[in-house]
């Protein structure tokens, strides 16, 4: 049986989260871990710590956040954001990562997913692709574009097509963000989340553009996604992971019900 | 309260910092080692294990611990195998073909249906049969920890026979648990699934603390558990 989890999201820049978390009552608002516990309390089923430090050079803080993270919360949790090599991937994991996610190292350079993939498993291995629309003469056949560089950069790589070869290369999970939903609060971006879905075998993580609790079962049920990440509608305490889990449930997807 | 020495047996391989610092949270003196005689003065051992068969029983084996491990698991100490810590006690895999495991379990790991996505990376309900539920691993769990929710992420998994313990409902029945006296294994990953996870681990612990001081009562050079006779 398949079971949907709900994996809130935290952007974390030189080890504090950022982007207004706005819980009532914690004790400091930018501390990772808290939040971390706190989701955990409410039913999450994994966390994603995204990494958005500016300087790349200093590695140090991501995996203070892994090593504390792993002391204090027992649910699976991935880090994002800066990996460049199988080393930068083994300390976090060494530290307590359960995966690491690769996206613009492994568009540069795909050898890196199967060398992660042959080190540690295929299970600890995240690709995340960040794709948009394209309507342009020389769009991918999908109509799906991957960006890298937080967005910046369009690479002309069929996003569809990407996420298969990630998968062969030795993904083991795909999180897949549409760049043109990602802070619209719209709802995902169903045709590429099904077009993705219905293409490659390992789970995918849809991502972006969550504003409401019903666009994480439209995620389900009709993006085809295994697992529905969303930041904003946790953070601000509009809603929680266990009336995400709620209304799921009510539309007849099976999710780990929160105690 | 003495807090039972658990070896964690490190061979160099993927996460292992989650297992310690669990059975820490639930009362052990954990430790991550290979070190042959701190192994050998544990109340109890586990088998952490990511990534693929061959690889995970070859960095076994490679430690020095392929032999402490079948011997620890032989012995009357609690010992535990998680997730490929668990497929790597058993004859072989089909991920592996030709890779010996360390045999402590009888059988050779299959590959999930093809009816079902591989892996399975997801939380799913034990099944506990009723006659299990007695089992140290879960006789504190309601319901004998049938239906609690655990974490998975494998794409094979052990047969059903006369060891299992839980399985869990994926394409059909897939070996969620194991018992063979004082030896277990658990598929899902206890360190990973929240407060049911740490239930278990804390019996496991607990375990381990009344079977180690019942042996260092009855051993008096056992060195682990001297002091009080620990009835946590």
């Amino acid at each position: 049986m398949k079971v949907a989890r709900v994996i809130p999201c935290l952007d974390v820049d030189e080890g504090r989260v950022v982007k207004g978390v706005n819980f009532v009552d914690l004790v400091d608002a930018g501390d990772p871990v808290e939040l971390a516990a706190r989701y955990d309390q409410q039913g999450a089923d994994e966390l994603v710590f995204l990494d958005i430090t500016a300087s790349s050079g200093n590695r140090d803080t991501i995996v203070e956040l892994a090593r504390r993270t792993a002391e204090e919360v027992f649910i699976p949790f991935t880090i994002g954001g800066g990996i460049r090599s199988v080393e930068d991937a083994r300390r976090l994991l060494r530290a307590g990562a359960d995966k690491t996610s690769v996206m613009t190292s492994a568009v540069e350079r795909p050898a890196l997913v199967t060398e992660m993939a042959q080190e540690f498993g295929s299970q600890c291995v995240v690709v995340a692709i960040d794709a948009r629309r394209s309507t342009d003469a020389d769009a991918p056949a999908s109509g799906f574009e991957v960006f890298t560089r937080g967005g910046r950069n369009r690479t002309g790589i069929d996003a569809v097509a990407w996420a298969q070869e990630a998968e062969r290369l030795g993904a083991g999970e795909i999180l897949l963000t549409s760049m043109d939903r990602d802070g619209t609060r719209d709802g995902f971006d169903i045709e590429l989340t099904s077009a993705v879905c219905d293409t490659v075998g390992i789970p995918v993580i849809a991502s972006g553009g969550v504003g409401s609790l019903d666009h994480l079962v439209e995620g389900v049920t009709k993006g085809h996604a295994d697992a529905v990440l969303a930041a904003s509608i946790f953070h601000f305490g509009e809603h929680t992971v266990g009336d995400a889990k709620a209304v799921m449930a009510d539309a007849g997807i099976l999710v780990r019900p929160s105690s | 309260m003495t807090r039972p020495l658990v070896a964690v047996l490190d061979y160099g391989i993927g996460n292992l910092r989650s297992a310690q610092k669990s059975l820490e949270r639930v009362g052990a003196d954990a430790r991550l080692t290979a070190d042959p005689g701190l192994i050998a003065e544990a109340a109890a051992v586990v088998l952490p294990g990511v990534g693929a068969f061959g690889p995970v029983v070859s960095a076994i084996r490679e430690a020095g611990l392929g032999d402490i491990a079948i011997e620890a698991a032989a012995s009357d100490r609690p010992f535990l195998g998680i997730c490929v810590g668990m497929q790597a006690m058993y004859e072989g895999s089909e991920e592996s073909p030709g890779v010996a495991g360390l045999g402590i379990l009888p059988g050779i790991i299959k590959l999930l249906p093809d009816t079902v996505k591989r892996p399975q990376m997801q939380w799913n309900k034990l099944v506990v049969a009723p006659d299990a539920r007695q089992s140290p691993l879960f006789a504190t769990m309601p319901d004998g920890g049938n239906d609690a929710w655990v974490y998975f992420v494998h794409s094979y998994a052990a047969v059903p026979d006369e060891f299992t313990i839980a399985t869990c409902e994926y394409g059909g029945p897939a070996v969620a648990a194991v018992q063979s006296g004082m030896t277990f294994a658990t598929q899902f990953h206890p360190e990973k699934s929240s407060d049911n996870g740490l239930a278990i681990l804390k019996n496991f612990v607990d375990l381990a603390a009344s079977t180690g001081a019942a042996s260092a009562a009855s051993n008096p050079t056992g060195s682990a558990t001297s002091g009080a006779p620990d009835e946590s």
